[in-house]
């Protein structure tokens, strides 16, 4: 039996209306390629390059099992995105669910989210800002498991000597990013 | 050890359980208002997600809330028909083979009936099933029980 996009459409609007479901997703395209992206309660939960098999149960361990693919639930976060591609916006005004994330992790994070627009930093300094300055490498392997890529702006990111080192999206996407934000000569 | 079956995120089980519903749904009540018992029927099943126990009996759950809501939707429409029974179209052995003891109970009753002694759900579950309160459920089940004892010891 199946069933129409409109009737499954409504079904869906709903439930994020209604305030029913726990984490919605969904893919919002860019031109940098189709970004799976999710939202708890909390806030955004998750943005990735590459979704896997396992992240709806991975949200659902976490923020609970209502996970449903939700246009509505995520359309702040399309919008922003969407400003930020079109050169309209510099700054995220979002709220993120970093749940179940070591402090460690976290105060990185937090060290990273205030690299600003257009600028790079390195992993060096980074570990420095966390009162770590030889975590160098720890820093870096926090910038690989960084499950909210381009808000969390680990393409700021590069090496001591200017390399740009590594992305998980693919350093193609590391690139785009820095070329957007007029950060490469 | 045993371990129960854990709760599969809502959108795996919406996808895996939702052609089966509408099914149901259109059977008992035509195409047109089969659309708006679906996203009812999936929203009740939304509300209670959360509170269940374990991923187990969810076919068997997410049909018996389609059922009520099909009840629901014939009431409210034409108030003055008898309501159809729920048969035993989709093959559910629980409750086929309760059907000799709970055959003639008032709809509810014998879905709460059916429910906690076909299936071995909580009372929670019930409730979000029946769309009432677990108290509600309680109620409904041990009336039922309670008239299907007094029958089989009238001649």
């Amino acid at each position: 039996m199946t069933i129409s996009q409109d009737v499954d459409r409504r079904f869906r609007d709903a439930a994020a209306d209604l305030g029913l479901i726990d984490v919605g997703y969904d893919v919002v395209e860019s031109p940098i390629g189709p970004l799976f992206v999710a939202v708890s309660t909390e806030g955004l939960a998750q943005l990735s390059f590459h979704p896997q098999e396992r992240d709806l149960e991975r949200l659902a361990a976490f923020a609970g099992p209502r996970v449903l693919r939700s246009s509505r639930s995520v359309d702040l976060v399309r919008r922003e995105l969407d400003e930020y591609f079109e050169q309209r916006r510099r700054a995220f005004d979002l709220t993120l669910d970093l749940r179940g994330l070591p402090p460690f992790t976290i105060s990185v994070l937090g060290a990273l989210a205030k690299v600003p627009f257009g600028e790079t930093t390195t992993y060096k300094t980074l570990a420095e800002r966390v009162g770590r300055p030889r975590a160098a490498r720890a820093v870096g392997t926090v910038m690989n498991r960084n499950r909210i890529p381009i808000i969390l702006p680990c393409h700021r990111v590069v090496g001591s000597t200017g390399d740009l080192v590594g992305y998980g999206g693919g350093l193609d996407k590391k690139l785009a990013l820095l070329q957007l934000e007029g950060a490469l000569p | 050890m045993m371990h129960a079956v854990a709760i599969p995120p809502f959108e795996r089980f919406y996808e895996e359980q939702r052609s089966e519903v509408m099914g149901l749904l259109r059977r008992r009540l035509g195409r047109e208002r089969a659309d708006d018992a679906f996203q009812e029927t999936f929203l009740r099943a939304l509300q209670a997600y959360g509170r269940l126990d374990h991923g187990e009996h969810l076919r068997a759950w997410i049909l018996t809330i389609a059922r009520n809501v099909a009840i629901d939707t014939v009431r409210r429409t034409r108030p003055s028909e008898e309501l159809v029974e729920p048969g035993s179209e989709d093959g559910l052995a629980a409750y086929e083979e309760l059907a000799p003891l709970t055959d003639g109970l008032p709809p509810k009753e014998r879905a709460a009936v059916v429910l906690r002694y076909g299936y071995d759900l909580s009372y929670d579950q019930i409730a979000s099933a029946l769309g009432s309160s677990a108290d509600a459920a309680r109620q409904a089940t041990s009336t039922g029980v309670r008239r299907i004892r007094r029958r089989r010891t009238l001649p």
